[in-house]
């Protein structure tokens, strides 16, 4: 039986952890995912589970610890926002390599500087390329859903990679709202015991080699593999996850797409207003839809082209800037997708809600209303644009 | 939506007025409601201005942006009508409730732009009557859900005895006193 309830993101991920009892959970706090090893800290006092919790000095030493936790054959759970995250970086790349499938809640904060608290995921954003699976959640059920999801994806045998599990900070992680618990045993049988192949307590193994010219490269291939894997996992767990709690996840939610023909793409927490903003749309006749990417990575590239092939414009919201002068990382990923396709949308770029400037349903119909025009004029002119900016 | 109450709260740090949206979350959470309660986070520090909202709806809500046309405004402390616009966008057909020892009357020159209804409850004195301490947002969170019409007095008191005991699990002896708060709040907001 599921239980309805009204938390935070952070407790509900705090929970989930609780549920699933780990083996390993090393933390450092930062703002504003303080709270999810906070909560957990309190399991632990408590007793309500078995978990080895380590208060490490650093995030470096949070990831270093997860990962040799894995490597032992525990299963090892973390989480970070912001800086924190790139404290971690040269780790995270470690944890990729060595297939060891920790689950990590990213709690989405900008990365100083100037310095800031608030959100954008411009911290998640600058590791999409280390190697882990990256799943975005637009709300405290998604949040919670997806790390349960998560833990069973990243263990899959023919996967084996670090999970991250990214949400809004503060919009999500600290906002109080409705939610469905699973029962916890739910969640124990869901994601079943860890039992990987190799371990270091388990079998002789090796982690951490010397892999110079003659193996790296294999390596790194293999781990694209796990990568392409991913993808089918996610589908096959997600869709067990559904038969047990009747909420249905792909690799990206489509929101009235069908017959759109002026559509935006988007990550996170701005997905559900949006979605408040295509419904007023389409109160006055406008063919507006939405696709909100869940898996960013794997990138679901030919899925996605296939669902915007139709639409006219597509305009992509990034909350990260590339500071590239060529896009941010959604949008050229978007846009290559969208290269193979004989007939392609017109597209452009959004930066949006960088360090927390607040989106508001007025913002997302501005955009709706400039893919109208562009709609109309046949040319999308300036490509590369800046939403909700206050200066001139 | 049009069943969806937007409600945006004024308070300096310190005062409770995260703690109060977030009560108010609960209690209407305990009646069927989908709820939102969250704080805008700035440099949070005792006495600064903060802002802390709900949205409480029957039907599910998908929108994450701060409150811009609330139905609601309520002011913690008296002393931020003169700093922060607490009345933008305040819709007509609502009310702000402030905490004043003064009547609705004091505050019309203020107000002079916003058109609806303003309450005010004197928070300090059943605080410091009930509790021998200023905590305002017990009186606030009750002169809200009484003006507001979201839950019937009995469903509030009962929905706050079970908050109050589990929040103030290892100090029950606040308990007593907060209740008493909430039930003289009840009957002394003015309009």
């Amino acid at each position: 039986m599921a239980k309805k309830d009204k938390l935070s993101g952070n407790e509900a991920v705090a929970i989930a952890m609780r549920q699933i009892n780990p083996g390993v959970v090393a933390a450092f706090p930062i703002t504003p995912s303080t709270e999810v090893p906070q909560y957990f800290a309190s399991f632990v006092n408590d007793g309500l589970v078995d978990t080895e919790f380590v208060p490490v000095e650093s995030e470096h030493s949070a990831m270093s610890a997860s990962i040799a936790a894995s490597a032992a054959g525990a299963r090892a759970m973390t989480a970070t926002s912001s800086n924190g995250l790139a404290l971690m970086y040269e780790m995270l790349y470690i944890a990729a390599s060595s297939r060891t499938p920790v689950i990590m809640s990213c709690v989405n904060r900008t990365v100083s500087g100037p310095l800031n608290i608030h959100n954008d995921h411009s911290d998640s954003m600058g590791a999409r390329d280390s190697g882990w699976i990256q799943v975005y959640g637009e709300n405290n059920q998604e949040a919670y859903d997806n790390f349960i999801i998560g833990t069973k994806v990243a263990e899959d045998p023919d996967v084996m990679l670090p999970f991250m599990n990214c949400y809004d900070g503060f919009i999500t992680s600290h906002s109080v709202e409705n939610i469905e618990l699973m029962e916890d045993q739910e969640v124990k049988d869901f994601v079943g015991e860890f039992n990987p192949e190799y371990a270091l307590l388990k079998s002789p193994s090796a982690y951490g080699p010397l892999a110079l010219q003659g193996y790296h490269y294999e390596t790194k291939r293999q781990q694209a593999e796990g990568m392409k894997n991913a993808k089918e996992a996610i589908l096959k767990y997600s869709a067990e996850f559904e038969k047990l709690t009747g909420r249905k996840y792909g690799l990206y939610e489509e929101y009235k797409l069908d017959d759109a023909e002026i559509a935006i793409v988007i990550i996170g927490s701005t997905a559900g207003t949006a979605k408040y903003t295509v419904d007023q749309l389409r109160e006055k006749g406008i063919k507006a839809g939405l696709l909100k990417i869940r898996v960013f990575r794997p990138f679901p590239k030919e899925e996605i082209a296939e669902v915007l092939k139709h639409v006219k414009a597509v305009a992509v919201l990034d909350k990260t800037c590339s500071l590239n002068d060529a896009g941010a990382p959604l949008f050229l990923e978007v846009r290559s997708a969208l290269y193979d396709l004989e007939t392609r949308p017109m597209l452009i770029n959004y930066i949006y809600g960088l360090g927390g400037r607040d989106v508001k349903t007025s913002d997302i119909e501005s955009v709706y209303n400039d893919l109208a025009e562009i709609v109309k004029a046949g040319k999308t002119d300036n490509v590369y644009r800046y939403l909700g900016l206050a200066e001139e | 939506m049009s069943n969806m109450l937007e409600i945006r709260w004024h308070g300096r740090g310190g005062q409770g007025a995260k703690t109060a949206s977030l009560l108010l979350a609960e209690a209407a959470f305990d009646t069927g409601k989908y709820v939102q309660g969250f704080p805008e986070y700035g440099p949070e520090r005792m006495g600064a201005p903060i802002t802390a909202y709900n949205r409480i709806s029957d039907d599910p809500i998908t929108v994450h942006s701060n409150i811009y046309e609330p139905d609601y405004v309520v002011i913690v402390d008296d002393t931020l009508i003169d700093v922060v616009d607490v009345a933008a966008g305040a819709k007509e057909t609502g009310a702000i409730i402030i905490n004043s020892d003064k009547g609705p009357e004091a505050f019309k020159d203020k107000l002079k732009d916003y058109k609806g209804k303003i309450y005010t409850i004197d928070a300090r004195k059943i605080s410091m009557e009930t509790l021998g301490r200023y905590f305002p947002n017990t009186p606030m969170l009750a002169a809200i859900v009484k003006v507001a019409n979201i839950l019937d007095d009995e469903t509030f008191i009962n929905a706050m005895d079970k908050s109050f005991n589990h929040k103030f699990k290892t100090k029950p002896a606040v308990i007593a006193p907060n209740m008493e708060a909430v039930k003289l709040a009840l009957k002394e907001v003015k309009g």
